[in-house]
């Protein structure tokens, strides 16, 4: 069990989202950055749809109540066992009794905490992901508070030998994921790219944009350069997807995440590709991004790509427990 | 039918039936949700159907844009000229005006009518819902007399308690959760449309007919109270 002291700025717990339920307007939600979510879980045996908590900002302070295996993936927010500092991208042994604390966020904005067994909470439609708006899914269907206290999933066997055997640390950690200061986000032209004037469509590709203060789970409003259309239409509202970046009538371009709404009526000048959904999940406000343009080919061969490697991935992690256990 | 096809992304593949909402674009958005519900392609990961298309997300590794396209197409022949499943009635009981709907007033005096002749008219509609998007069970309906349109507020209100009913331009609809909105509110319904325990787990699907009928506050908090009794 796992024990809140504090529920640091937004801590929910996620999994790869609500599949199959967007046809009557249910939100996917999930993890902001999958890739960071997935990996935590690679690391601690567990399967890449096991619950992880998602750590804001500023993060929590949490008791440990059983010994446990946790990595921490994602953005460096100074995690700390027990006061000793403690990397990313690798897997711990915590034992019963100690905490875990973070500190100033160094790179990222979000971690995500995976524990061997993971969270357990109940699945509402499939996901154990938190859905803050409708207050279902998660833990309460609401970020975590002080004194919240939640359940670990069943362990393997073999998640259960490790535990027993290792004293605290592995010499052994991932090579942590790339996320820049101003990362060059690999954009394809969106749905309604033509409707837009020649200025912004070139815009689009060469001013850079900052990520302002009125940015959440749904969604990060940009600012910068302002975009139009060449002559006014009105939509007929259709499906958005995670990355979808859509335009209203005052020119800021929305990037639309991990909560965003299932359909909307404005005009969707991009699409962020999906190997870098993590890029702009992982910028904090005040952030600066520029966009550059990326053909459909391209982006689905970086996504196969991808997936290659975290099954490369996944395999080395495998190789390592059987050499540990 | 003039089929149109174009990426949303690289997991998604927006199929569109037609460019403006009518009667013919909508039946062939239910038709293709019927097919897709029935033939699952393995690649398929879900879909969302909307006023005039469907997006149909995939998984890239199973299959890229051009296969994908290919596929749709010919499930897409197997479309035929009949009627899709029959439709259901929903009636929803709404307590019009006072705190459950502020703008009853405004929407009555900006079409020059009294809220007596707005919560007739309302309830005098010939409503189907059009698609269900942008929140849980939120459903866009269709088939408001004119006589009440009403345009969106000038800055759109924080929070809108959930189960409001409002209205847009020639639309209505119901907020089944508490979200920010800029619709015009005229009342609140007892009843849940946005139902998480169940399989479906929205109360309205696009296709269903929509019966408004007024109830009295008493009737409302009674029914809120209880929501099994249905004859309040």
């Amino acid at each position: 069990m796992l024990k809140m002291l504090k529920g640091g700025l937004q801590t929910t717990v996620q999994d790869l989202g609500r599949t199959g339920f967007q046809k009557y307007g249910v939100i996917a939600s999930g993890a902001m950055d999958p890739f960071a979510h997935r990996l935590a879980n690679l690391l601690v045996g567990n399967s890449e749809q096991a619950a992880t908590l998602e750590i804001t900002l500023v993060g929590p302070v949490i008791e440990f109540h059983e010994d446990a295996l946790i990595a921490l993936c994602g953005g460096d927010l100074s995690p700390k066992v027990d006061g000793d500092v403690v990397r990313t991208w690798r897997m711990l042994k915590v034992t019963k009794g100690s905490t875990l604390t973070f500190g100033k966020p160094r790179v990222g904005a979000r971690c995500y905490l995976a524990i061997a067994g993971g969270i357990d909470v109940p699945k509402v439609m499939g996901s154990r992901s938190t859905y803050l708006r409708a207050g279902i899914g998660g833990f309460q269907g609401r970020s975590l508070e002080k004194g919240d206290e939640l359940a670990v999933g069943q362990v393997t066997k073999q998640q259960q030998a490790l535990q027993q055997k290792i004293e605290n640390e592995f010499d052994w950690l991932l090579p942590p994921a790339r996320y820049f200061e101003e990362p060059v986000i690999r954009m394809m032209p969106g749905r309604q790219f033509d409707l837009f004037d020649r200025d912004s469509k070139k815009r689009i590709f060469s001013k850079a944009f900052t990520v302002s203060s009125n940015s959440d789970r749904m969604g990060y409003r940009l600012e910068g350069s302002k975009l139009s259309l060449e002559t006014p239409a009105e939509l007929i509202s259709e499906a958005v997807a995670f990355g979808s970046v859509q335009v209203p009538a005052d020119g800021n371009p929305i990037v639309l995440l991990a909560d965003r709404q299932t359909t909307g009526g404005y005009p969707k000048i991009g699409q962020i590709i999906s190997v870098d959904l993590p890029l702009i999940s992982q910028l904090k406000q005040g952030q600066r991004l520029r966009f550059k343009e990326i053909s459909l080919a391209d982006a689905q061969q970086r996504l196969i790509e991808q997936e290659q490697s975290i099954q490369k991935i996944g395999a080395a992690i495998q190789l390592k427990w059987e050499e540990w256990t | 039918m003039d089929t149109l096809f174009s990426p949303l992304g690289d997991q998604a593949i927006v199929i569109e039936l037609g460019n403006k909402i009518n009667e013919q674009t909508e039946q062939a958005v239910r038709k293709v949700s019927a097919l897709l519900e029935s033939r699952q392609p393995e690649w398929m990961i879900e879909f969302i159907p909307t006023f005039a298309t469907v997006a149909v997300f995939y998984d890239p590794c199973l299959a890229a844009y051009e296969g994908v396209k290919m596929e749709l197409e010919s499930l897409l022949i197997h479309l035929g000229d009949d009627i899709p499943a029959e439709s259901r009635t929903v009636e929803i009981p709404v307590c019009y005006g006072g705190e459950f709907g502020p703008d009853l007033e405004f929407v009555a005096q900006h079409n020059k009518l009294t809220p007596r002749e707005v919560i007739d008219i309302h309830t005098s509609g010939n409503y189907s819902v059009h698609m269900i998007g942008f929140a849980p069970g939120f459903p866009f309906i269709g088939g408001m007399s004119g006589k009440i349109a009403a345009p969106r507020r000038d800055s759109p209100r924080i929070r809108i308690p959930e189960r409001t009913v409002g209205i847009a331009g020639m639309q209505t609809g119901v907020y089944p959760i508490e979200t920010p909105g800029g619709w015009q509110l005229i009342g609140r319904t007892p009843i849940r449309l946005f139902l998480p325990e169940n399989d479906i787990p929205s109360l309205l699907r696009a296709g269903d007919k929509v019966i408004f009928k007024e109830i009295s506050e008493d009737d409302y908090n009674v029914w809120e109270e209880n929501p099994d009794a249905k004859n309040a």
